[in-house]
């Protein structure tokens, strides 16, 4: 039996440990839940000699090839693009790649601008100074003046553009398209504690410089200062409500399979785009047979997934290889919805610097161009450190049929059931990326490349979670209202990707910590004024 | 050397295959990656993808009507275009493992020009670039939409 507390947050990842934050200065009572555990820095594979091979073993981005005892499985087989995610402290911030655009004013308002699926409930303006705390809590490097963007000042220097974001910028400045240096999680100088870049180049799978902010080692250290609990190993099953249909608690697991009851005044869920939505399903009850705070029957319902498609060529001089953080140039030409275009909204393009060896040789073999043989080594050494790429982001629209249910059969080690994903890829988005393809390749061949291949889309590449329990001020057309609080159980929130309306076509780390923190300010305004529960 | 749960059979065949893939190489000054040292690494690799290694193995032997290291090198050749073209997933796993080993061994890394070292905590140089590369973009006017 434990001590009831104020406020439970389940997930310390990004937005769970920037509400943590938040909320500390309150000096209520405030514990997180968190299934993973503390991965030190001396555990990432840069450290090591094996630094790639562990991209196909305890650091493969996939939750089912790389199947830590912390890990849940998910049956992502119906699907074109497979789920990607980490469980530990600091949740998929230890395994991103840092790249930290936010979303524009435009994407608050599509249905008024673009006709098609449904306005947020908030705007940019209100994110704003969120947008401007977070950064600097992460602390980002970039440059400002980019014209893509209302005006904003990164805290830090930009990363390093390299020969391939030269060349690339080059390209770009013949065609006349936009590119900028891209906002970074990448600490360019010492910052709070963090020791600068110094171009390890395996940047996704855990920074051991330090240089790359995971939650770990910047809102956590702040938050547990500040007297915030973070409970490693507990593994949630269930909310649970009492008659009149607050939330009481939850049931959870801890490492060795315990099972425990913790109690608490306010509920925070924080377990992203697929777990969110697989825990209030899972929290079922005479109140809420269909799964907690789901009377519109939209929890699950509307993944977006971002459907990437990469395209590269090879350049004849060697460039940087994976040296140096993969990404660090954009470029938002196509964002904004062109009634030229035979679709509605855009996308981003990054570009890629480079990739590692043994990556090179096992994409270049799979894709037929890397002989077997006598040849073999000649081709390589053509391919090698001479790829540059270029990947678009494309807005996914919400559509109901792409949704996160219950798998019937399968389980984590706990027992409880893992989510199953269903999802496709719509006409809109298919059109987009053949768009980006085709531009893609103007770029490339301004920047000297001869060969070209891709992957459309990235098969591993759901890192986006997004959509499934949406903001809105309908109940019967959304999960939470517009200040994250669940319209049907009036002490429970939540702050993570599955509260957005619509994608965008940026990475969405950057606007999924700033919701967090307007949400938790939101929460402290109404506990101040006595009608957080109203 | 240990197999890890290799039959003989299926290991003589293994290292056959990847002597095939990736041929050792005077002009280049190169092991293939049937060299004792690649092989016995690409053996203690093979951990999760067991199964999916002893299924391509087992559609290798099926493809050369016995065992495949028993093979002419001409035959050889036959084999091995079409399992590439035929393997699937197992053959991928398989594949991805020979790489993995291949590419980080020290003798293979020098010929490359790469350090055979971990990336921390020496770090690499990158170069910082011109901004003034972005002078053109920066003059243009704004291509966010205002929203009211």
């Amino acid at each position: 039996m434990h001590d009831k507390v104020d406020v439970l947050i389940i997930g310390s990842g990004a937005s769970g440990a920037a509400v943590a934050w938040s909320l500390a200065e309150t000096r209520m009572r405030i514990l997180c839940l968190e299934q993973g555990d503390w991965v030190k820095s001396t555990d990432y594979p840069s450290n090591g000699r094996d630094w790639e091979a562990r991209l196909f073993s305890d650091f493969a981005t996939s939750p089912n090839r790389r199947a830590r005892p912390t890990d849940y499985p998910i049956n992502d087989d119906n699907s074109p693009i497979k789920i990607v995610n980490f469980n530990g402290v600091g949740g998929s911030t230890i395994m991103y790649t840092a790249h930290y655009p936010r979303l524009h004013p435009s994407d608050f308002k599509v249905r008024t601008l673009d006709g098609v699926a449904d306005d947020w409930p908030i705007d940019y303006e209100t994110l704003e100074p969120f947008f401007a705390e977070n950064d600097r809590m992460m602390g980002v490097s970039g440059l400002a003046g980019d014209p893509a963007y209302p005006p904003k000042e990164p805290p830090m220097p930009p990363l390093p553009l390299g020969k391939s974001g030269a060349r690339f910028g080059k390209a770009m400045n013949q065609l006349g398209w936009h590119w900028w240096v891209s906002d970074s999680t990448i600490a360019t100088v010492d910052y709070d504690g963090r020791g600068r870049c110094i171009n390890l180049g395996h940047c996704t799978p855990g920074c051991a410089q330090g240089a790359k902010a995971s939650t770990d080692i910047t809102y956590w250290p702040h938050a547990l200062r500040a007297g915030i609990e973070l409970r490693t190993l507990c593994r949630v099953r269930e909310i649970t409500v009492d008659e009149q249909g607050m939330a009481t608690g939850v049931v959870y697991y801890d490492g060795e399979g315990k099972e425990h009851f913790q109690g608490a005044e306010v509920v925070i869920i924080a377990c992203n785009g697929v777990g969110t939505p697989r825990l209030m399903l899972n929290s079922v009850s005479g109140k809420f047979p269909n799964g907690i705070a789901n009377s519109s029957g939209l929890v699950g319902k509307n993944l977006m997934l971002h459907p990437y498609a990469q395209t590269y060529g090879y350049v004849d001089e060697p460039l940087d290889g994976n040296h140096g953080p993969p990404l660090c140039l954009w470029s938002q030409e196509f964002y904004e919805t062109d009634p030229s275009r035979d679709f509605v909204r855009g996308y981003t393009f990054q570009f890629g610097r480079g990739v590692p060896s043994i990556l090179e040789a096992i994409v270049s073999t799979n894709a037929g161009r890397l002989p077997w043989g006598d040849d073999h080594h000649r081709v390589y050494r053509r391919l090698l450190n001479h790829r540059i790429s270029m990947s678009a982001i494309c807005e996914d629209l919400p559509e109901e049929h792409n949704r996160v249910t219950l798998d019937p059969t399968l389980k984590d080690s706990n027992g409880i059931p893992a989510p199953k994903i269903d999802y496709t890829i719509s006409e809109n988005s298919l059109k987009m990326m053949e768009h980006s393809i085709a531009r893609a390749k103007e770029v490339l061949t301004a920047a000297g490349a001869t060969i070209f291949g891709g992957e459309v889309p990235i098969l591993n590449g759901g890192w986006h979670l997004l959509g499934t329990a949406r903001m809105g001020t309908d109940p019967e057309r959304s999960v939470v209202n517009e200040w994250g609080r669940c319209h049907d159980v009036k002490n429970l929130f939540i702050v993570d990707g599955s509260i957005w309306v619509t994608s965008g076509g940026v990475n969405p780390t950057s606007t999924i910590q700033a919701l967090a923190l307007y949400i938790a300010d939101s929460i402290k305004q109404r506990l101040a004024n006595a009608n957080l529960f109203d | 050397m240990r197999n890890h749960d290799l039959t003989a059979d299926e290991a003589r065949d293994l290292r056959a295959l990847a002597g095939y893939m990736i041929p050792s190489s005077a002009t280049y000054g190169v092991p293939g990656a049937d060299d004792d040292l690649i092989f016995g690494d690409i053996c203690k690799s093979l951990e999760r993808d067991i199964d999916d290694v002893r299924r391509a193995l087992a559609d290798l032997r099926r493809y050369s009507d016995g065992s495949f290291a028993d093979l002419t090198p001409e035959r050889r050749k036959d084999v091995a275009t079409d399992f590439r073209e035929k393997g699937g997933t197992p053959l991928a796993s398989l594949v991805r493992i020979v790489l993995l080993c291949y590419y980080r061994d020290d003798r293979v890394m020098h010929a490359l020009g790469q350090e055979p070292r971990a990336p921390f905590p020496k770090g690499h140089m990158v170069e910082q670039g011109d901004l003034s590369l972005l002078d053109p973009v920066r003059a243009r006017k704004p291509l966010w939409r205002r929203v009211k």
